[in-house]
């Protein structure tokens, strides 16, 4: 079996147990949670009969452990129960909500690259020059600064001093009426409906910056540095001789030998950024998985709280797995072998 | 020890930042007194009244009041009093945890490290997001969760580090030389090695304090940190959230020193790591 196929099996086969892992935790930790799940549904004046009976209906009454076979298997049927202060399914939920997180860490994720990649590439042709400094310390400021001081900082200057951006929501509610899924964007994109995309990118245009731009600044710091390391090297001195311009060397050789390090890097800090969804979701008040969570710890709502965890942590898993085969597609020793 | 301090004085980032954190530190011991209101007072007929310079201001409202007519300058002093518990406490708890499993798994190393370092991995697997909602839901809102949260979330942070550098350490030749004269293992530890590794702690110590304070503005800007009569920077900060059309300064007064504060932690960090590491210095 060629190598490559077999790395690529046994990463999935370890994001596999990585998620039945999180599962465990999930589990566990919520049956330490105070108080009984049985408790909040029972009606006032049962019988301890009915009480037991609904006990064994939810399989409480087995031991732990086929306690968490039942559980493993309901959510692996995606049943996740019904959420206690929504009182909705949270399957249901959750579809309805995880669009709007993805496209808006997605559209941040596009934002951080392009914006990281070119501060890389502009450093590195003015490397030696007075605007080296320049660009080193405002990449320095971007980095100092979290993404939930971003984001409200952005809504000062954007929403108060220069009112240009819708401070809060996805969508204006006299745009949104005849969606068919919940991926608004993409959607819209596709159906050419010009209007819909100019209001949902506005509401879009400040949760990106503020999640993007921490991500941009350690993208531009990593790819530069690669990109630093790689234009010393001797088939760059070869190019040069050919008479290609210093953009032509970086955008033709150099950065294809120094991407890997930052794909690898940029994957992990994408887990962060998602995670970064959870605050700035909040500020803007955008109705993504994010936000749903907060309300969701608030009002200690546990079935809600574990579907959105496991979403979470199986996003996250999903990304790694992405990003480590990403990486090994790049890496040529692999792909040779 | 008084040279470390030495080399640390002369260090602008460490006099600058340090400054500003003991000047933070002092506003809130003496909160009480150095206020110029009760921050809790409210007063509906001052309600939103912009800070001085701007036209409609009350005297002794330097930078204003918030909807409730509370004076927002007192409530920051107030403020920093959570963020400086939180960020002390968590950060010196989480430092504690993570140092002693550092040096034992860097100095003991066979199974001590195998356990420690699997259960460091296995921890940093689990992205910070995901545990803190857990935690937090599991323990319930208040100071006392957010300060648990962030000791469980950040130990391994120093764990990482203490347990290379003790790594690092033990290969040199005073540690060599103390085993030879017979000193006993834990006391070679404790009195010879610890000091070497401390530099590292303290700096590492500050940027964790800058992390805890963030942590703490968010929780409470979501109300999951302390109840809502005490004054706090991520409070405050919700409210200003709430009424930004009507009064910006009571968003941007406690943003722009919780900015600052965070930044101070991290240059403070920064610095100290320059002037104690010998390395640096040279």
């Amino acid at each position: 079996m060629p190598l490559i196929l077999l790395s690529a099996l046994n990463r999935i086969a370890l994001a596999a147990v990585t998620l039945f892992g999180v599962a465990v935790v999930v589990f566990v930790l919520l049956r330490v949670v105070p108080g009984d799940p049985i408790a909040m549904m029972i009606s006032p004046g049962s019988t301890p009969e009915q009480i037991a009976q609904m006990r064994a209906n939810y399989g409480l009454d087995g031991s732990i452990l086929s306690q968490f076979w039942i559980w493993l298997k309901a959510i692996l049927l995606g049943d996740f129960g019904t959420s206690i202060s929504l009182r909705r399914n949270v399957l249901e939920l959750l579809a309805e909500r995880l669009p709007a997180t993805l496209e808006l860490a997605v559209a941040a994720l596009v934002f951080a690259v392009l914006l990281g990649g070119a501060i890389a590439i502009i450093g590195t042709l003015v490397r030696r020059t007075f605007l080296e400094p320049v660009l080193d310390t405002v990449n320095g400021t971007i980095l100092a600064v979290p993404d939930f001081v971003w984001a409200l900082a952005l809504i000062s200057v954007f929403g108060v001093f220069f009112p240009v951006f819708p401070l809060s929501g996805r969508v204006d509610p006299s745009v949104q009426n005849d969606f068919f899924t919940y991926f608004y964007l993409i959607e819209s994109l596709l159906t050419l409906r010009l209007s819909a995309i100019v209001d949902i990118s506005s509401h879009m245009i400040m949760p990106v910056l503020a999640l993007g731009l921490p991500l941009a600044a350690i993208i531009a710091r990593v790819l530069k540095e690669a990109l630093l390391e790689a234009m010393v090297q001797d088939y760059i001195l070869l190019a040069k001789l050919k008479g290609k311009s210093n953009l032509r060397l970086i955008m033709q050789e150099a950065l294809r030998n120094a991407i890997g390090p930052t794909v690898a890097l940029t994957g992990v800090q994408f887990t962060f950024l998602i995670g970064g969804t959870v605050i700035v979701e909040r500020i803007f008040a955008y109705p993504g998985i994010g936000n749903m969570a907060i309300d969701a710890v608030i009002n200690r709502d546990l079935p809600l709280i574990q579907g959105l965890v496991l979403v979470f942590g199986a996003l996250f898993i999903l990304i790694n797995l992405g990003v480590d085969l990403l990486v090994a597609a790049f890496n040529p020793r692999l792909r040779h072998a | 020890m008084r040279k470390s301090l030495k080399a640390a004085l002369s260090e602008p980032k460490v006099v600058l930042a340090g400054g500003f954190i003991l000047l933070l530190l002092i506003a809130a011991v003496f909160a009480p007194w150095l206020a110029p209101k009760d921050p809790l007072e409210q007063d509906l007929m001052l309600g939103t009244l912009p800070p001085t310079g701007y036209e409609g201001t009350e005297p002794g409202y330097w930078l204003g009041t918030d909807d409730l007519g509370r004076d927002v300058l007192s409530r920051l002093i107030h403020g920093s009093r959570t963020a400086l518990i939180v960020a002390f406490v968590a950060a010196g708890l989480a430092a504690l945890l993570g140092t002693m499993l550092g040096l034992l798994a860097g100095w003991y190393r066979g199974w001590v490290d195998v356990v420690i370092s699997r259960l460091v991995d296995i921890w940093m697997a689990f992205p910070p997001v995901l545990l803190s909602i857990l935690l937090v839901a599991v323990l319930g809102s208040g100071v006392h969760s957010v300060i648990a949260a962030i000791v469980i979330i950040d130990w391994t942070r120093f764990c990482r580090v203490v347990r290379s550098e003790t790594m690092a350490q033990a290969q040199m030749d005073y540690v060599t030389a103390a085993q030879t004269i017979g000193f006993p293992k834990a006391r070679i530890l404790f009195s010879e090695i610890l000091p070497n590794v401390a530099p590292v702690i303290v700096a590492l110590l500050s940027l964790e304090m800058g992390i805890a304070v963030i942590v703490e503005a968010i929780l409470s800007f979501v109300g999951l940190s302390v109840s809502s009569d005490t004054p706090t920077w991520g409070g405050m900060i919700a409210q200003g959230r709430a009424i930004i059309y009507q009064g910006w300064w009571v968003l941007v007064a406690p943003l722009v020193l919780l900015f600052l504060t965070v930044l101070a932690f991290n240059q403070l960090g920064d610095g100290l790591r320059r002037a104690l590491d010998p390395m640096m210095r040279r």
